[in-house]
């Protein structure tokens, strides 16, 4: 998300669901689409299949897409940036470059051309793995395509080298002035119901809702005014850093509203630590978590099917959720708890419902200006919509870029910052399964979705595992120099020699013991896709 | 170009078929095999029409119309027709209506009942053909309800992509066959597409008629796609999902998810009062004592460590209006902008 706000001014995904209809090429790398994001996933098969749309897939994964793909290349965890750049390289060096567009909108195209120079097929192929040939081709393909859309997801972004990722794709559609038209942009798929809206909503230490930097002058004045209270312009501590500062002692309570840290979030052992040395913990949930385990406190909250209110998807698509079923026992819905919380705190919150909420969010949010409960009976609204006669925005950067100008902006391949050796000689990344969701808090309780994935498993491929003697189905220990976890082995070809692939959602197995808290230094994302590893037979 | 429907002349543009052009000029005709999103066919033969100068009846849904085209498409011969199709499928499909899942939202009980079909007129010696395995645990396959109208194979390859039906067999036969079992994702396209009840879902215990369910129109809570679905409630459980054609970004369709995920929302395990900890162990406590104790103790803190030393994590779970409060509590009632939630995650 930095990474795209810093290029063209906005980090949200460029297209629309529907819009990507009008693809003629997909881009997807660092998604498996299929089964994190599985109607987009069923859309892509759809256009490659039937309407001739063309597919290349990057992802050191056979993934199912791939199936579908008319170009995969393999490149290895980690090197994202090698390759993006390589594809700059060809484009530039075939001068298959958007000349036009590069000149009217974008700067800093002369820097760029420097960096990538150095990134020849060979080169490439040195780093990455991915054969010349291939690469080549990748780069006509997208140069070439009418309408090219690239779809990305935590695959590029959860590296400590992440926001330069990001740039590296961002160069890619400037470069080739694929934004700003239907079927035609920079597509970051966002995980969860509501990131996006919650990132809307200023749930992020440097901003308040709207995107409105908490350093900037005019907007402390502007929400002080709005909130008629002193605010603070110093920046907060992102989740990483906050539980760095627990365990540092700077930190003395925290309030965990709807996550499970104690499942999703990096090195655990750590965070035990942090959070048993809290004060106070509260955690407000609508099941009693691992995190909740740990806590003073615990409220008991209701889930979507049981609240109004609005999420915003992974298309800036405002919508409408609706109240169906009461909620159990003395549960609340999350924003009645936090304005009596507030009051209490001699801060008072008065809102008679979801509705009189949303109206101030419309009054601080420019974004959201033109977007009512009443307009949104009738369908989402994309924002931004800053007014009640605004349609909303299917696309951004439409006739010119958000940021004025799309910037270039040269980014280098660093290799990741744990490398292998021979005491933990394999690479893991961890991702999600179909079946399961996140920290399986809602899905592990459904009969059905355990019947058909009840357990954690690993995927090992068939040559390393002949090497460790692992059949499929044996239990193998995965340890890194941070922890270790315990899970069933699966044998396949979807993971390249010297790569296990781990699944986080199950709690006794914690694949985040092992993981690294190494932090983007812009994004403060953490390396989830590359810890070493040692894989042993239990 | 121009043509004329039941006596009334249509301007309209080429490339339409006659069932499309029908449609949006609000003349109605059955169709059983036909969805909007899959590749027509005319296998059923419901949608069949008369047009001047054409000998036989064609099928509405797969025929393109064309200039001058004059067009019948409720005539007695037409309506006899439809009703031998009807009789036609219900040489195997049983009447077992008040135990089938689809009862009162079954398109084949609406044409029999319309057309006047008081009984199956032919009868054959079929073996009761039991319930099957099917490919996924999620649904149940009753195979002589089926019609062979073909929507779940081709929504499971035209809108999914995966192939995993296919027909076997032919003639008096022929059936819907899990052709490829390893392919399924139990996304459920099939079971949404299915007219009749051959396909039904096999997750919820307690049933309830359409008319007997509140049905609210929400967005599903899992993944950033942000499907539209249908939420179908009788009493206060959840009994299912539905979707339907052209509803949200999402089109009706679902992933396993969306569609059969939601018995945690009637989980014993769901929290249902506050927990304080005591003495090592969190005990039930009312909201006075669980809110008080937690706003006296951020004050406290507050008082002694500076804001700073407090911070909160929202939830892309929860909603817009919950995370804007939340982040205004951290910011505006305690002073800070240690706020941050699982985008990086």
């Amino acid at each position: 998300m930095v990474g795209l706000a810093t290029t063209l001014g906005s980090g949200a995904m460029t297209n629309s669901i529907s819009d990507l209809q009008e693809a003629d090429l997909f881009l997807v790398t660092g998604s498996n689409t299929t089964e994190t994001h599985p109607v987009i996933g069923m859309l892509l098969r759809h256009r490659a299949r039937f309407n001739g749309a063309q597919l290349i897939v990057v992802d050191p994964r056979k993934i199912d897409l791939v199936e579908e793909a008319n170009l995969w290349l393999q490149p290895r965890p980690g090197d994202d940036i090698a390759w993006l750049n390589g594809l700059a390289h060809v484009i530039i060096q075939e001068n298959l470059y958007n000349k036009p567009f590069v000149d009217q909108n974008t700067e800093g195209f002369e820097a760029v051309k420097e960096r990538v120079s150095r990134y020849s097929p060979e080169y490439v192929e040195k780093i990455t793995g991915i054969p010349k040939e291939k690469l080549v081709k990748a780069a006509r393909m997208y140069a070439t395509a009418k309408n090219a859309a690239i779809l990305y997801c935590m695959g590029i972004t959860q590296h400590s080298s992440g926001t330069d990722g990001v740039k590296a794709i961002s160069n890619l559609a400037l470069l080739c002035g694929q934004l700003g038209k239907p079927g035609s942009g920079v597509n970051p798929l966002r995980g969860q119901n509501n990131v996006q809206g919650a990132c809307d909503m200023g749930c992020l230490p440097t901003v308040y809702p709207g995107y409105q930097g908490v350093a900037l002058k005019e907007m402390k004045d502007k929400f002080e005014g709005l909130w008629g209270v002193l605010l603070s312009e110093k920046p907060g501590l992102t989740v990483v850093e906050m539980s760095k500062a627990a365990l540092d002692g700077k930190v003395k309570a925290m309030y965990i509203m709807g996550e499970n840290p104690m499942v999703t979030d990096p090195d655990l052992s750590h965070l035990e630590k942090a959070y048993a040395g809290l004060e106070l913990l509260v955690v407000q949930d609508i099941f009693l978590t691992e995190t909740g385990r740990m806590a003073h406190v615990v409220f008991p909250s209701l889930c979507f099917l049981e609240k109004d209110g609005t999420f915003v998807n992974t298309e800036r698509r405002v919508q409408r959720v609706r109240k169906a079923l009461e909620g159990p026992g003395e549960a609340r819905p999350d924003w009645k708890i936090i304005c009596d919380l507030s009051s209490r705190m001699g801060y008072p919150m008065q809102y008679g419902n979801e509705e009189e909420i949303f109206e101030e969010i419309r009054r601080v949010a420019p974004a959201f200006a033109g977007i009512t409960y009443g307009r949104l009976e009738s369908g989402g609204i994309q924002w931004p919509c800053p007014g009640m006669d605004h349609p909303g925005t299917p696309f951004l950067h439409r006739g010119r870029i958000v940021r004025g100008k799309g910037l270039f902006v040269p980014v280098d391949y660093a290799p990741p910052p744990e490398v292998t050796d021979k005491d933990y000689p394999f690479i893991m990344s961890t991702g999600r399964d179909y079946y399961h969701y996140h920290a399986g808090s809602m899905t592990r309780k459904v009969k059905l979705l355990n019947e058909m994935c009840p357990e954690s498993f690993v995927e090992l491929n068939p040559s390393d595992a002949k090497k460790l003697s692992v059949a499929d189905g044996d239990r193998v220990k995965i340890a890194s120099r941070r922890g270790e976890f315990v899970s069933k082995v699966k044998i396949t070809d979807r993971v390249p020699e010297g790569v296990v692939f781990a699944k986080f959602h199950f709690a006794e197995a914690p694949v985040n013991l092992l993981t690294n808290t190494v932090l983007d230094p812009e994004s403060k994302i953490t390396d989830l896709k590359v810890s070493a590893v040692r894989v042993e037979k239990c | 170009m121009r043509i004329t429907i039941n006596g009334r002349a249509i301007d309209t543009e080429e490339g339409a078929t006659i069932l499309n052009i029908a449609q949006q000029n609000g003349f109605r005709i059955p169709t059983l095999c036909h969805m909007e999103s899959l590749i027509p066919t005319g296998f059923c033969r419901m949608c069949v029409v008369e047009v001047q100068g054409l000998e036989n009846p064609v099928t509405a849904c797969n025929t393109q119309a064309t200039d001058g085209m004059v067009i019948e498409t409720d005539t007695p011969m037409i309506r006899e027709l439809r009703k031998e199709v009807l009789q036609l499928m219900l040489v195997k499909h049983p009447l077992d209506c008040p135990v089938c899942d689809k009862g009162g939202e079954c398109d084949l009980q609406d044409y029999v009942y319309e057309y006047g079909i008081q009984k199956a007129e032919y009868q054959v010696d079929v073996p009761a053909k039991e319930y099957r395995i099917y490919s996924t645990p999620a649904i149940k396959y009753h195979p002589n309800r089926c019609i062979l109208c073909s929507r779940c194979i081709r929504s499971c390859r035209e809108v999914v992509g995966r192939e995993v039906l296919d027909l076997r067999e032919t003639g008096f036969d022929t059936r819907v066959e899990v052709v490829r079992p390893e392919r399924c994702i139990s996304c459920g396209e099939c079971l949404a597409a299915c007219p009749v009840g051959a396909l039904t879902e096999n997750v919820s215990p307690i049933k309830g008629r359409t008319w007997q369910a509140k049905r609210v129109t929400t967005v599903c809570g899992y993944c950033g796609v942000g499907c539209t679905l249908e939420a179908n409630v009788v009493g206060n459980r959840m009994i299912k999902v539905t979707t339907k054609e052209g509803l949200g970004t999402n089109n009706g369709v679902l992933c396993v998810k969306g569609r059969f995920g939601f018995e945690f929302v009637n989980s014993p395990e769901r929290l249902r009062t506050p927990l304080i900890r005591e003495n090592g162990t969190l005990r039930e406590a009312g909201w006075e004592e669980a809110l008080t104790y937690v706003a006296d103790k951020l004050n406290e803190i507050k008082g002694k460590h500076g804001p700073d030393s407090i911070t909160g994590l929202a939830s892309a779970r929860a909603t817009s209006e919950e995370n804007y409060l939340f982040q205004k509590l951290i910011r505006a009632a305690i002073g800070t902008n240690n706020i941050d939630h699982c985008a990086r995650l």
